[in-house]
């Protein structure tokens, strides 16, 4: 049974991969670009006219949010992309009439999510070497938090892509809500320096937690406490997991 | 031993549309089971509860004594599905899309390119393997789904209307591996609008209208409750004027082709004698409509 079940998520994982790298013009190159236009932007032309943060250039303090912005937006867009085209060309049928258990299928596309989403990582970190010599205070926090992140992501795009029943459903939640939150959440600056009540308020947005931990990982400074973000990222990932799974069994949106 | 037990199956859909309702229907381990039913019958419905597309309301579903609710893995792995409509992405290249649902049934990448060579190569289609699923032909995509469904050998084969919109020559090659499948111990069941193909192939036949079977019964038997047959008869000579024969009505459609209906019941040799008395050949004789057709007509009227 293990062994099947193996197979089948082997399956599905290689599909997406092959997916992800034989478009790599759309998934690959398109947030290098991206992310590098940042760097050069904010971080060369602006961030030279500005003071350093808590010891750290200005540039040095953007390169890991801007790391983990690409990571949370890649994560997701593969998944709700991926899971929706499947669902729109109802290939995601060949999947529901074989005996592949719901979890399996779960982590089968949570798999590309963070293929996609940690290559992309990777990629960028490489392009912030061109700018930036970053320091690696502890590679365990990079690593977890970037891993975590992606996963809860990823699931957060799987969600999308069950409820999504046309193209437009798949671009409102990244763009109203995934994009303004990162933005909010500490990507350009600390949120120390801004008002008490502002502070208090940014505290309620996970994604302060994910680029705070991250930053962490690479500066040692954090706006947070880590083991806070942790401990919200695995409660997020936990949640999360079960909700896409309870939307499986359901059905809801794959099965009449 | 039964292939497939269904037990008052009802479907409401969310709309208040009633698919189905109460359907109990036995196909046995086999046979060649053909589900006939107008358009909205409920025959899609049917197959979509039972490879679990379509929640059910209400019953039951037994593949080879396998309840689908309790023994979901065990009784998945038995079934096969062509669907009605395409749904493989048409990006990927033919022979990943057989690999791939064989590794939905957790057959190894080993085992399932060898599957997939098999039933690529019995329905021609192996020339094709490298080429992605877009460029192929309306026929070539029907047999894709064919090489799709077989890949992980289920017991159970369920086809919906898998001969639609394919050419006759094709339809013919179809039927011939279907039959061969048949008699290689695989239970078929088929849905169609064909009926020409469900008198061909099947050999138990059951009428689905308005979420409620009407007839289930064997070919034999189906076609034994029609009472009237039509033939068509091709003369060697120029007829002319036709004497009129006690409960058979004649007609000429041309020249040289006679039409005449007679009760089942009645002996053909007695046409033949009546039409000999008027030094009438025929060279050859065919029936006019599809028998089974008419029946259908009549049952779901």
């Amino acid at each position: 049974m293990m062994k099947r079940s193996l197979t089948s998520f082997s399956t599905i994982a290689r599909k997406e991969m092959t997916r992800i790298f034989r478009i790599w013009m759309q998934t690959l190159v398109p947030p290098v670009i991206m992310i590098s236009l940042y760097f050069i932007i904010f971080g060369g032309f602006i961030g030279s006219q500005l003071s350093d943060i808590s010891g750290y250039s200005y540039m040095a303090f953007i390169a890991p949010g801007l790391i983990m912005m690409s990571i949370i937006t890649n994560s997701y867009s593969n998944t709700v992309s991926s899971f929706f085209s499947t669902k729109f060309q109802r290939n995601i049928e060949e999947l529901l009439v074989s005996p592949t258990p719901n979890w399996v299928i779960v982590l089968g596309y949570i798999s590309g999510g963070m293929t996609r989403g940690i290559s992309i990582g990777i990629l960028v970190s490489i392009v912030s070497l061109v700018f930036i010599r970053l320091p690696f205070f502890n590679i365990f926090y990079i690593v977890l938090f970037a891993f975590l992140t992606s996963f809860v992501f990823s699931l957060a795009g799987m969600i999308n892509g069950i409820f999504a029943k046309k193209f437009d459903d798949i671009s409102i939640i990244p763009t109203f809500v995934i994009t303004p939150l990162t933005y909010l959440g500490g990507v350009f600056y600390s949120i120390s320096l801004l008002p008490e009540f502002w502070q208090t308020l940014s505290k309620a947005n996970p994604i302060v937690y994910m680029i705070s931990g991250f930053r962490y990982g690479f500066l040692g400074i954090s706006d947070i406490n880590i083991w806070t973000g942790i401990g919200m990222l695995i409660l997020f990932s936990v949640l999360l997991f079960s909700l896409t799974l309870y939307l499986l069994k359901k059905g809801i949106g794959i099965r009449t | 031993m039964f292939a497939l037990s269904i037990s008052n199956l009802h479907k409401t859909y969310k709309s208040g549309l009633k698919a189905l309702s109460g359907v109990t229907l036995n196909v046995q381990d086999g046979e060649f089971f053909g589900l006939l039913g107008p358009n909205g019958a409920g025959k899609t419905t049917i197959i979509g509860i039972i490879t679990s597309l379509v929640t059910k309301t209400e019953g039951t579903v037994n593949i080879f004594g396998m309840d689908i609710d309790k023994n979901f893995s065990s009784a998945k792995r038995l079934i096969g599905v062509v669907p009605q409509e395409y749904n493989f992405s048409i990006f990927e290249k033919v022979q990943d899309i057989v690999i791939q649902q064989a590794g939905y049934y957790g057959i190894s990448r080993k085992e399932a390119v060898k599957s997939s060579e098999k039933y690529l190569k019995k329905l021609s289609l192996w020339d094709k393997r490298n080429v992605a699923a877009r460029e192929l032909s309306g026929g070539m995509k029907r047999r894709l789904m064919i090489a799709r469904g077989l890949v992980h050998e289920p017991k159970l084969l369920i086809l919906d209307e898998p001969t639609a919109g394919v050419d006759v020559e094709l339809r013919r090659g179809m039927w011939d591996f279907l039959e061969e499948l048949n008699r290689n111990g695989r239970t078929i069941i088929l849905t169609t609008h064909y009926l020409e193909e469900a008198e061909q192939l099947c050999n138990k036949i059951a009428i689905i209208t308005k979420g409620k079977i009407v007839e289930n019964t064997s070919k034999r038997e189906m076609l034994r409750k029609l009472d009237k047959e039509t033939f068509l008869c091709d003369t060697k000579e120029v007829v002319t004027v036709l004497a009129p024969l006690e409960n058979v009505t004649f007609s000429l459609v041309d020249e040289k082709t006679i039409e005449f209906t007679k009760n089942k019941s009645q002996s053909i040799n007695r046409i033949f004698e009546h039409l000999n008395g008027q030094s009438i050949i025929v060279d050859s004789m065919r029936n006019k409509t599809n028998r089974l057709e008419e029946l259908f007509i009549k049952m779901v009227k």
